[in-house]
């Protein structure tokens, strides 16, 4: 889910930038094959967006659209607290830091899972079993929670 | 231990249980070495708290053993500090008396009881042997030869770096400080090798406990950024790095900021900025990463790049702008110090008179780190030469520490691990190289290389062997004999050398004073127990004792009286009010000790022994942070004489004469001494043959050598005189002829 507003962010800007300065300098065949390129990265950018989503829907197994399904909803939670933050101030700045670095805390440790259970990446994590990885999870959650309930008095 | 080391050389081939035993038998021998090296001083002297700020832990570990976890926790000291009392709970690394505090109470549940104060006294030997243990945990993460490890832990064993902030009865922070940071990074390199979140949580749980116990944390917490920071410039960015790194930045961000003392610095503070920003670099870099790995663009890829380096220089910038405006705080001054070398000396002049707070000299070096100080950037060579993920952090560790402990003398103590690793990887490069040849096979091999083709053997060993080859000429065996018996001899001078400073150099309690009598008995000065043995029997409970901050930790620790200040400084206006006391004349500082409920004035005087530590050396120090403060009142220029010499005896200025400090050190001097001859043995000056007049103030205690004297302050005058005019009425000062003139009067008001 992400990914994909990342990618529209990032992708339309590239061809403002080209075009201004493609069309006062260059001759034409190269203004021609430049300005063809970012149109293809123009059009593709919808596109790619739709087939890197197809293919995250395709290719991606149940239980990691799972663990995307909650990160996404931590930085939900997060960017919440974040502008209840902005808009009511920090009184009890150890209540916000604390629900804030939860939700923070939980995201990266959710995302070292995902990044260790991930079937790619079994070269560089050949000690670690997914059993182990979810141990692991467990386990720096358990210490996380800890100490946000410890640092939220 | 050396003789051990190759010993395992040779059985090496026997199989992993006869090398496992050995291995368990040099590591208890270092321990035993580790503990046994530090004990020089409880064995000579008596097992007691050393320096002055021990003082002050030892005292929150018994009020924590005698009250428990939740009083110490919020324990509001009224006995320092004395207008304003210090909260101790909140202004403290409790880490380090929590710790003793478990020991004896796990102790006690064993049917063993303790007394507390032989806990904290034996509590840093206990821990070096730990240190040790962890020095070879470490080390075997670093090097693939066996013995690197075990000479690693031999040498943190007996460094004299460590040591000399170690030793039995030195019951400070880095007690188990440098354990808990070379565990730390063990933990932090096998996190960042396996890519586990595992280790990286338990690397956050032990920084938790570093950051209790230390205020050295903060190096951990810039190292370790700047590890990964370099680890990414490099292109080495793997899912190892973000796991490791994330987790322990979660998880021990957390964690540090549990500790009261602590509190939000790790949000707020520059200090811990780098990791807030490697923590977020990370997170776009793994995004990037994992979009990348979707698109395989090329143009996608460097505008991703372009996004990379915008959204950083945008939160460096944000970053500055906070600075600046103030959300985040600037560095503090202690750390700004550090950059700026001049920084202190001119701005807070309590920061540069502490002595630890110097440049080191060269041969501070040498003296503390002996043969591992010149095989140390041989270790970091060898370490570019395989360059993986934890060898650069040796790098990156060794270019910082090495900076830092060049700066302060003090941060010798966090470059020494370092310097221990790298030369254990040299060394045991260098036996390795040389030993290995021993076996016939490689023997003959060399020979008939040798003879055939003479050069070509060369490239296939180390670095040093080459180097050496040519020098010793063909017959190897003379050749590695010489060698491996060099380095032996080397590392017999080494704890030949170390066993020598600790013994000569870091092994004396600064509280008693030793010397030796011309027949080479020992004379012990015990003048500071004496003197504060008799303010703990002889005063009032809560009777305030005024004295120089230095002290402030001992007269609390052993005479167990409220003082005005103490070497927790963190308060210098007050402290200036001290120093402003001391180097006023009477008129001045009398009211100063009224307003401050003073009853006792303690100074240190060793004029009459030569003891060069004493108050008139230091007076300076106090001249100067009262005029910081108060620039009109006391100037530094009026204790010097016009040619600029800072002068006790008859050429001393007017000021300086009249100024307290003078007149209690040396008050009633001249009596000791035939007339005229009355001489400091410190300043080497022959004193005035008449002596400074006290008015406000009466001598209550001079301890046998001179060295502690304590002057009572008088109360206010029965019939309202100033306390000058009562002496001197007192005297018979009064005037023959009883002068008929008026004086100038006032109106009477009320």
């Amino acid at each position: 889910m992400a990914a994909k507003r990342n990618a529209r962010d990032v992708t339309p800007s590239p061809p403002i930038n080209k075009s201004g300065t493609s069309t006062p300098t260059t001759p034409a065949p190269a203004v021609k094959t430049v300005t063809s390129k970012s149109k293809d990265a123009n059009l593709s950018a919808q596109e790619v967006a739709v087939a890197m989503w197809d293919n995250y829907v395709k290719a991606t197994p149940q239980r990691t659209k799972l663990i995307d399904v909650f990160m996404a909803f931590l930085v939900v939670v997060g960017v919440l607290q974040f502008v209840y933050c902005v808009i009511v101030g920090n009184y009890p700045f150890n209540a916000f830091l604390s629900g804030f670095s939860a939700t923070v805390g939980q995201f990266v440790l959710t995302a070292s899972l995902r990044i260790q259970t991930n079937a790619e990446n079994k070269a560089e994590f050949e000690s670690i079993s997914p059993e182990r990885a979810f141990a692991d999870y467990v386990f720096g959650s358990l210490i996380l929670h800890f100490f946000c309930v410890n640092f939220i008095n | 231990m050396t003789v051990a080391t190759q010993n395992s050389y040779l059985t090496g081939a026997k199989g992993r249980n006869t090398r496992g035993l050995l291995r368990l038998v040099i590591l208890c021998t270092i321990a035993a070495a580790a503990v046994s090296s530090r004990l020089f001083s409880v064995i000579r002297f008596e097992s007691i708290i050393h320096e002055f700020d021990p003082w002050f832990n030892f005292r929150a570990t018994k009020y924590l053993v005698a009250n428990g976890f939740y009083d110490f926790w919020d324990w509001f000291d009224d006995r320092t500090w004395h207008p304003l009392g210090r909260v101790t709970g909140g202004t403290l690394y409790p880490g380090l008396m929590v710790t003793s505090g478990a020991i004896y109470h796990a102790l006690k549940a064993l049917t063993l009881p303790v007394d507390i104060r032989n806990i904290c006294v034996l509590l840093a030997p206990a821990f070096s042997g730990l240190t040790a243990f962890a020095t070879y945990l470490f080390t075997n993460e670093m090097s693939t030869t066996p013995s690197a490890g075990l000479l690693a832990a031999i040498f943190m064993g007996i460094a004299p770096g460590y040591i000399s902030r170690s030793v039995a009865g030195s019951y400070d922070n880095e007690a188990i400080a440098i354990f808990l940071l070379v565990f730390t990074f063990y933990l932090w390199i096998k996190a960042i090798k396996l890519g586990s979140a595992f280790w990286g949580a338990l690397c956050a749980l032990f920084y938790g406990y570093m950051v209790s116990a230390w205020g050295g944390y903060v190096f951990i917490t810039n190292l370790i950024p700047l590890h990964v920071f370099v680890l990414v410039c490099m292109g080495r960015f793997s899912s190892r790095v973000y796991v490791s790194y994330c987790t322990w930045y979660a998880l021990g961000t957390l964690a540090s900021m549990q500790i009261p003392f602590v509190g939000f610095l790790p949000i707020r503070s520059s200090e811990h900025m780098s990791a807030l920003g490697v923590f977020g670099l990370l997170q776009l870099i793994g995004f990037v990463e994992f979009v990348r790995s979707g698109v395989p663009s090329k143009q996608f890829q460097t505008l991703l790049r372009g996004f990379v380096v915008l959204v950083f220089s945008v939160a460096l910038g944000g970053l500055v702008l906070l600075t600046v405006s103030g959300v985040i705080a600037p560095w503090t001054g202690r750390f700004y110090s550090l950059w700026d070398t001049g920084y202190a000396k001119i701005h807070i002049p309590i920061i540069a008179s502490v002595s630890e707070h110097q440049p080191t000299a060269w041969p501070a070096f040498f003296f503390d780190l002996n043969l591992l100080i010149w095989l140390f950037p041989a270790g970091v060579y060898l370490c570019f030469l395989k360059l993986s993920d934890e060898q650069v952090f040796v790098v990156v560790y060794s270019i910082l520490a090495s900076y830092f402990s060049g700066v302060m003398v003090r941060l010798m103590l966090t470059l020494t691990p370092i310097v221990c690793v790298t030369a254990a990887m040299v060394l045991s490069t260098i036996l390795e190289t040389y030993l290995s040849m021993k076996s016939p096979k490689s023997d003959a091999e060399s020979v008939a290389a040798e003879a055939a083709a003479g050069k070509k053997f060369v490239p296939n060993k180390g670095g040093l062997r080459s180097m050496r080859n040519p020098l010793v000429g063909i017959y190897t065996v003379v050749s590695k004999s010489t060698v491996v018996g060099a380095m032996t001899l080397y590392l017999l001078v080494f704890v030949l050398h170390c066993t020598w400073v600790t013994s000569n150099a870091y092994s004396s309690p600064s509280v008693v004073l030793a010397s030796k009598l011309p027949d080479g008995s020992q004379h012990i000065i015990d003048d500071y127990r004496e003197a504060y043995q008799w303010l703990r029997q002889n005063t009032k409970e809560d009777a305030k004792v005024m004295a120089w901050w230095d002290y402030g930790y001992q007269i609390g620790g052993m005479a167990d009286r409220p003082t005005l200040v103490d070497n927790n400084t963190w308060n210098n206006t007050h402290i200036a009010t001290v120093g402003k006391a001391m180097s006023s004349s009477e008129e001045v500082s009398y009211p100063i000790m009224r307003q401050h409920e003073v009853d006792y004035v303690l100074v240190v005087f060793g004029g009459l022994l030569g003891y060069s530590g004493d108050d008139i050396n230091k007076f300076l120090w106090m001249v100067r942070i009262a005029e910081g403060i108060w620039p009109e009142e006391v100037k530094e220029r009026d204790f010097f004489t016009p040619r600029g010499e800072y002068k006790v005896d008859h050429e001393a200025t007017d000021t300086m004469k009249n100024s307290l400090m003078y007149k209690m050190s040396y008050y009633n001097y001249n009596g000791l001494f035939p007339p005229g001859q009355a001489q400091d043995r410190v300043r080497g000056a022959k004193l005035p043959d008449v002596g400074p007049v006290l008015n406000s103030i009466e001598e209550a205690y001079t301890s046998e050598n001179w060295i502690i004297r304590i002057y009572k302050v008088k109360d206010l005058d029965n019939v309202g005189r100033e306390h000058g005019a009562a002496a001197s009425f007192e005297r018979g000062n009064k005037k023959k002829k009883a002068a008929k003139k008026r004086g100038p009067k006032v109106l009477r008001v009320e």
